[in-house]
């Protein structure tokens, strides 16, 4: 237990102390820049529109450049280093070779306005991806141009605003059921319509009866997670999708949890017709500390007039081409043609592990979820933290911390600390809402049974010391470059930049 | 075949026991009958590393990157050097790899990181508050519009012909169900023609400098803002040498953070930056970083002003971003280190003079004008007949000439990696394109 009160060993005490930033090691006149010879007669702007005082950049040189963020690096915890089972994140390892293959000079210095004659392999890399996207999602127009999954959320609401606004079909509500995840309902807000929400049944699914109280001419769309937050498939979804399309509303996936189900059931066969994947999550770009990301978007046939331009499209000749004739589309959602980086990274995986390969990465999530969850019961873990809905998950489930809290006096955010002793990332926490001090935890397919023993006994562990001395995980972090912080000062008096 | 999970058929053997089930089939039983797929997937079977490399180098090899020209291309996105500290410090798996730091006690470093960008984005816009990234320049311009419109409750934008169209584009996109609207300000021999503005207005959107390069009059165009708020599309680059949006009276500078450090990537990821007035902090989308302390009195970062986000206030949320482009804005920050306080400016003034030299030979050829006389920075719009054979012409001889925009106007973009000798190069190949 000692060893686990103790500062982290990497960093000195006077080195915790000093979180210097980078500005305070500056000093006038270091620097790393040396600046190409003025080749051609010197030219200057005009007075007026020059800036009087150069902007306060640091000043530093290139060893001190390196060293600064090197040590930066080494106050995060990271995928490569441990187990990060973050509920609804999918962190699965980021296979090496995706660096190196997106790093070609081809891709990394191909500029998005060179003529399409001119970057033949990386719109047949895009078209190719587009058409594995549609398969694993069983929908088969696909644009990839959304950068994130917010943004392919918002694709979805734009294209179901504009494929009722062909049908002069005014709509002003979408459904969200209560489980779904934030960027859902701020989503709906953007796209200028009212959220109404929707109830969860005794098994974690959709409530069927206030679906159908809810779902009238007045509803545009139900966006709805399969399996949801809870780690639940919802046996229900025929059902739902016959109430949905029933009052001509669209059935949007929320894809943050496709990572469940490849191989095995497709969006497009559960009878949705707008999907967004997360690159960042199921497909393995790496999440580089939020983001990059991307975020397609596969449809039905009845949407794809609708997709954003440009459209990747092969020609009769055989070459590849970006479609900007497309009249019925909503425009473009962002500059140039989305993420492409990403699509090299995703498209690699998706050669990497082929049809069997991703059945396999979902099969095996699923496995891992469940044998956690056994192995939590196995260890009386869940006597204080019992499932939320105790059944066969899928790739991930929901435990609730209320009878550790009324047992131990811990709440679910003291066991999320203490794991950090552990030299585990903890799960999401405090989500789904509905949940009460809810633990979301999402293992994937490529931890081993190994590592789910270990974070299953260090649980164990917290709420053995916790029934001993709640103190020690109230108290916790002990091993981290810095202990808990205080946020509710930080957000009263907020200092977001460095005064220079 | 997936080399990416460890479990052994012994390991799923007593997996599946200890979840008390006989198969995997049994731990999709709640997949009903009637949406199960039922046959394996429409894919080509997965395929060993070597070939994975193999087909990824052959597809970029089909691709004719700035590596393989000499390429004047820019129009949003710029083919500036990217120093190699950068590619080293990238590929850390401690920042590579992460998620959102929700932990701040395990999350120091990509903390730290945005306070330190959000206080250079600060420097360089002369607005007080950054967030920590957006996706990229055109949805950040949509964002700032979402911004306004919520904020003044009013429901019609102004809109510069100088916006990069992907801007205005995105923009119209993403605003179909504001019930707004979009007027369009035109240009007058290349600059921003605004009239006095109308109480109705949310915002006036120009870009600086515009599309077409030309550096907008701030001054004036703030003077004319009234009631609105003043948007400003700004290249970050050229703020080195350019007065920034804080000198005058703007509300809201965004942009495309590219040409800091990151790559051409066929158009992304980069980053998006967010740069406002103080006025405007609750309602600024996306993750702020803020400095505190921890219980021992240490000073530490965390994600701050949460209560606008979208994981805490759903509908109520001031945008619906949740992932956006930390690694970017991380390549941002290295990129500016690297630069530096006197090296931003240095680099601008080149540009200055390297793009006023081009402009002076390009428009000594026979056929080819200024399309407007204002000052640039580094780039330029042209008057070209014919521009698409012309650039088609001059690209089989190796030279990029740069963006055609319409049947006649060229875009020409200078980087610090195009030389007197390539500008000189781009002078007589163009010529001959033209004769």
């Amino acid at each position: 237990m000692t060893a686990l009160t103790e500062p982290l060993r990497a960093e000195t005490d006077m080195q915790r102390d000093r979180a210097k930033t980078i500005y305070e090691k500056s000093k006038p006149g270091r620097r790393a820049f040396v600046a190409p010879e003025l080749d051609v007669p010197r030219h200057a702007l005009p007075e007026r529109f020059r800036r009087t005082a150069p902007p306060k950049l640091p000043e530093i040189a290139e060893p001190e450049i390196v060293r600064h963020y090197n040590r930066l690096s080494k106050r995060n915890f990271d995928l490569d280093t441990g187990f990060y089972p973050l509920g609804s994140c999918t962190m699965k390892h980021n296979p090496k070779l995706h660096e190196r293959v997106a790093a070609l000079p081809g891709n990394a210095r191909l500029h998005p306005l060179q003529h399409p004659k001119r970057a033949q392999g990386a719109l047949e890399l895009m078209h190719s991806l587009q058409e594995a996207l549609g398969e694993i999602a069983g929908l088969p127009h696909v644009s990839l141009q959304p950068s994130a999954g917010s943004h392919g959320e918002l694709a979805g609401v734009l294209l179901t605003r504009a494929y009722h606004a062909d049908r002069g079909d005014v709509r002003t509500k979408i459904l969200t059921p209560d489980t779904a995840h934030g960027t859902n309902p701020a989503t709906v807000t953007m796209g200028g319509y009212e959220v109404v929400k929707v109830g969860t049944d005794e098994h974690g699914g959709v409530d069927v009866e206030d679906l159908r109280a809810k779902a009238d001419s007045s509803v545009a769309c139900l966006m709805l997670t399969n399996p949801n937050t809870l780690g639940v498939f919802d046996r229900n979804i025929e059902e739902i999708a016959r109430i949905v399309h029933g009052v001509g509303a669209t059935l949007y996936y929320d894809g943050a949890n496709l990572n469940a189900v490849m191989g095995r059931t497709r969006p497009g066969d559960m009878g949705f017709d707008i999907v967004h994947f997360n690159l960042h999550k199921t497909f393995t770009q790496p999440h580089g500390g939020g983001g990059p990301g991307a975020g397609p978007i596969a449809v039905s046939d009845r949407i794809e007039p609708y997709l954003p331009r440009p459209q990747v499209v092969r020609r009769e000749d055989g070459s590849f081409d970006l479609d900007d004739d497309r009249p019925k589309s909503i425009g473009r959602l962002r500059g140039f043609q989305g993420n492409y980086g990403v699509f090299v990274r995703s498209y690699a995986y998706i050669l990497s592990l082929g049809a069997d390969g991703l059945q396999e990465a979902s099969e095996t999530a699923v496995l891992n979820a469940n044998y956690l969850l056994a192995r939590l019961k196995q260890l009386g873990v869940t006597d204080l933290l019992p499932p939320a809905y105790d059944r066969i998950c899928m790739h991930e489930f929901v435990l609730s911390g209320a009878p550790m809290k009324r047992e131990l006096g811990l709440r679910t955010l003291d066991l999320a600390k203490r794991l950090l002793d552990h030299g585990f990332h903890p799960p999401t926490v405090y989500f789904p809402l509905l949940v009460e001090e809810a633990l979301l935890i999402e293992p994937t397919e490529t931890e081993t049974r190994e590592t789910l023993d270990a974070f299953a006994d260090a649980l164990a562990e917290i709420l053995r010391e916790g029934a001993e001395d709640p103190e020690i995980a109230r108290n916790a972090p002990y091993s981290t470059p810095v202990r808990r912080l205080d946020e509710a000062g930080a957000a009263k008096r907020p200092i977001i930049r460095q005064p220079l | 075949m997936s080399r990416y999970t460890s479990a052994t058929d012994a390991d799923r053997h007593e997996m599946l026991a200890a979840v008390g089930v006989e198969t995997v089939d049994d731990l999709f039983a709640d997949v009903p009958e009637g949406v199960r797929l039922g046959r394996a997937l429409d894919l080509p079977p997965g395929k060993p590393e070597q070939e994975v490399y193999a087909r990824l180098r052959d597809l970029a090899a089909r691709n004719v990157s700035a590596e393989d020209e000499i390429s004047f291309l820019g129009a949003g996105m710029y083919d500036h050097y990217v120093p190699a500290l950068i590619d080293s410090i990238l590929a850390r798996s401690e920042f590579l790899t992460p998620y959102t730091p929700y932990q701040p006690e395990i999350s120091q470093g990509g903390l730290q990181v945005m306070f330190e960008y959000q206080t250079a984005i600060s420097e360089l816009t002369g607005l007080p508050v950054s967030n920590a990234s957006v996706y990229e320049g055109p949805s950040a311009v949509a964002a700032a519009g979402w911004l306004a419109h919520t904020h003044t409750g009013k429901s019609k934008f102004l809109v510069s012909d100088g916006l990069h169209p992907h801007s205005r584009e995105t923009l119209e996109t993403t605003s179909a169900g504001w019930g707004t609207t979009i007027e369009t300000i035109a240009l007058k021999d290349g600059l921003t023609d605004l009239e006095p503005v109308g109480d109705d207005v949310a915002a006036v959107i120009v870009a600086q400098p515009n599309f077409y390069g030309a550096i907008e009059d701030l001054e004036a165009l703030s003077a004319l803002k009234g009631g609105a708020l003043l948007i400003v599309q700004c290249d970050p680059l050229t703020l080195g040498v350019l007065r920034p949006p804080g000198d005058f009276d703007v509300d809201i500078a965004v942009g495309e953070g590219q040409s800091l450090g990151n790559r051409l990537d066929f158009g992304g990821p980069s980053f998006g930056f967010f740069a406002a007035r103080q006025e405007y902090i609750r309602r600024m989308p996306g993750r702020i970083a803020g400095e505190t302390t921890d219980v021992d009195g240490r000073r530490g970062f965390v994600l701050t002003l949460q209560t606008r986000e979208q994981h805490i206030r759903r509908e109520k949320a001031t945008h619906n971003i949740c992932t956006a482009q930390a690694l970017n804005a991380l390549a941002g920050m290295i990129y500016l280190s690297w630069l530096g306080r006197e090296g931003i400016v240095e680099l601008g003034e080149l540009l200055v003079s390297r793009t006023e030299y081009a402009r002076s030979v390009l428009t000594a050829i026979d056929g080819v004008s200024a399309w407007h006389s204002q000052p640039v920075v580094r780039e330029f719009a042209l008057r070209v007949p014919n521009v698409h054979a012309v650039v088609e012409r001059c690209a089989e001889r190796g030279v990029n000439p740069g963006h055609p925009v319409g049947d006649d106007v060229l875009l020409v973009a200078i980087t610090e990696q195009r030389s007197k000798a390539d500008i000189d190069r781009l002078a007589s190949v163009l010529e001959e394109a033209l004769a």
